[in-house]
């Protein structure tokens, strides 16, 4: 740990305000990001099993 | 289009919705300032010119997201922009109509309520000069605001969120104007910028804000 | 339908792409955050006037840097969305909006604690920090403007105009700002030009922030973009079912 003299509280404040902002972002992101590919897929899948119905249907 | 000019200033006068209440709540505004920072002459000096351009930008944002809902709603927007007359034109005369019955009453008034907050006498002709300068930009950027938000259920709050960032440029030219000269300052550079600030938009809003109800409409 | 090819494939392309390329940005976001933050934080010496405090250089401007670039990114954009129809184009400057906000934050809040010992203000109003308070407006209302309208072509339109327009006002309102400050309290703000005259020691940790900011701003915008992608199509698949 460095000696940050008299301003350490302020540096320290500083990078961590900074920091819990940036986690905040990428896991924000990240949560998002796997929401949205869950839901495609899972849509995707069902979809799936119901085209294959649906598709033997139009043909008959 | 000077029909719709005229229908749209007798429906605003009828209705009685923008055209009363945004002076009224200019000077209900003017009037709690005095009991926000107490009852010194000194002080309120001071603030006055502030106060009264934040108070017309304010009280001009109140009337806003009438432009175009009511029209919107009962589908006469549809006539309009299937109308012969240019949508750009349209929308300009939609502003003016906006500042006819906001803009100007609001600068009217202004000097009076000055009197109310003990701006310095020097100040009155300025005040009157730059708002009767600013609202038009101010009424020209509502209604491009308008026209962003004019499909939405509720726009309104949504419309602030817009448009009072743009409005920040105009303020601190019409404000700085006013100050300036109450100081004793040269002004002549912010009544400059606040013109010009006034008829760029003038020339370049409308597009924007026909653009933005021919994708609403879509 | 020659619709549905031009909505489907180009963005498929991007997802091909970005998958490939998504790794290793992310790799080299870690590394260069890793030794600019750890290299400036630890390893560089004090300022002889501003004491430690000059270590909050790698994370303020940084940050302030994207804050504006980020915008720009979005301008540029928008104008490709609305000149191409550029699909992606479109929906990476809705992903970047969020981005641009919390570095504008980020700004703001580091150059708060370090104007307090310097300036002896938490707030003071310069006109840079005023124009930064005022671009975070203009990010919200960005941010806004998308959420609150349902069809998401009619949403990229409005938000491109007032990209646009927003962009006109945000630099004049930056020049309003410098004016309206000097007017009457000339002098009385502190210069924050410290990339002026900053030394090699400092400069070098700060080279490597500066390149790790801007790659974890590209990679969250390419995961950012890959979910508007992902959910855009998850809803259009929806609509169409519910159409059939």
């Amino acid at each position: 740990m460095p000696d940050l003299g008299k301003y350490a509280v302020e540096v320290l404040s500083a990078y961590g305000v900074s920091l819990a902002f940036l986690v905040l972002l990428v896991a924000w992101t990240l949560y998002q990001g796997a929401k949205a590919k869950e839901a495609l897929r899972s849509y995707e899948e069902r979809r799936a099993q119901d085209g294959r119905a649906s598709s033997k249907e139009a043909a008959e | 289009m000077r029909a719709l000019l005229f229908r749209d200033l007798a429906l605003a006068v009828k209705a009685g919705g923008g055209f009363g209440l945004s002076l009224a709540f200019f000077l209900i505004v003017v009037v709690l300032v005095p009991f926000g920072v107490g009852p010194d002459t000194g002080v309120l000096r001071e603030v006055a010119t502030g106060v009264l351009w934040v108070g017309a930008l304010l009280a001009c944002l109140l009337s806003l997201d009438r432009i175009f809902q009511l029209d919107y709603e009962d589908g006469s927007l549809d006539l309009l922009v299937t109308s012969p007359l240019p949508l750009e034109g349209l929308v300009a005369v939609k502003a003016l109509a906006h500042w006819l019955t906001t803009g100007l009453p609001l600068t009217l008034v202004a000097p009076i309520l000055g009197v109310l907050l003990n701006l310095d006498p020097s100040g009155f002709g300025w005040i009157v000069a730059s708002l009767a300068l600013g609202t038009p930009a101010l009424s020209m950027i509502g209604t491009f605001g308008a026209a962003l938000t004019v499909g939405l259920k509720r726009g309104g709050l949504l419309l602030s969120l817009l448009v009072l960032p743009l409005y920040v440029p105009t303020l601190i030219f019409g404000a700085e104007t006013v100050r300036r000269a109450v100081d004793g300052f040269d002004n002549t550079t912010p009544l400059l910028m606040l013109s010009g600030i006034t008829l760029g938009t003038l020339a370049i809003l409308p597009f924007a804000a026909a653009a933005a109800i021919r994708i609403n409409l879509r | 339908m020659p619709m549905s090819i031009w909505e489907y494939a180009n963005p498929k392309k991007f997802m091909q792409t970005s998958s490939a390329v998504l790794p290793w940005v992310a790799g080299l976001t870690v590394i260069c955050l890793v030794v600019g933050l750890v290299w400036g934080f630890f390893f560089t010496p004090d300022d002889f006037r501003q004491g430690s405090t000059v270590k909050i250089i790698y994370v303020h401007v940084p940050s302030a840097m994207m804050a504006i670039n980020v915008w720009v990114m979005m301008l540029v954009t928008s104008l490709i969305w609305i000149i191409r129809r550029h699909h992606v184009s479109v929906l990476a400057a809705k992903a970047a909006a969020p981005i641009g906000a919390t570095m504008t934050v980020i700004a703001l809040f580091t150059g708060a604690i370090w104007g307090q010992p310097m300036w002896g203000t938490w707030w003071e109003w310069d006109p840079r920090l005023t124009s930064f308070l005022i671009l975070f407006l203009f990010y919200l209302g960005y941010i806004a403007l998308w959420s609150a309208i349902e069809n998401s072509d009619t949403a990229a339109d409005l938000t491109s105009i007032l990209c646009l327009v927003g962009s006109v006002f945000a630099v004049l309102s930056r020049y309003a700002a410098q004016f309206w400050n000097q007017g009457l309290h000339q002098g009385a703000t502190l210069s924050l030009d410290k990339e002026e005259n900053i030394s090699d020691v400092f400069y070098y940790p700060l080279l490597f922030c500066l390149a790790g900011f801007v790659l974890l701003f590209v990679t969250l915008l390419l995961i950012r973009t890959r979910t508007e992608i992902r959910s855009r199509r998850l809803k259009a698949l929806r609509l169409r079912e519910r159409m059939a």
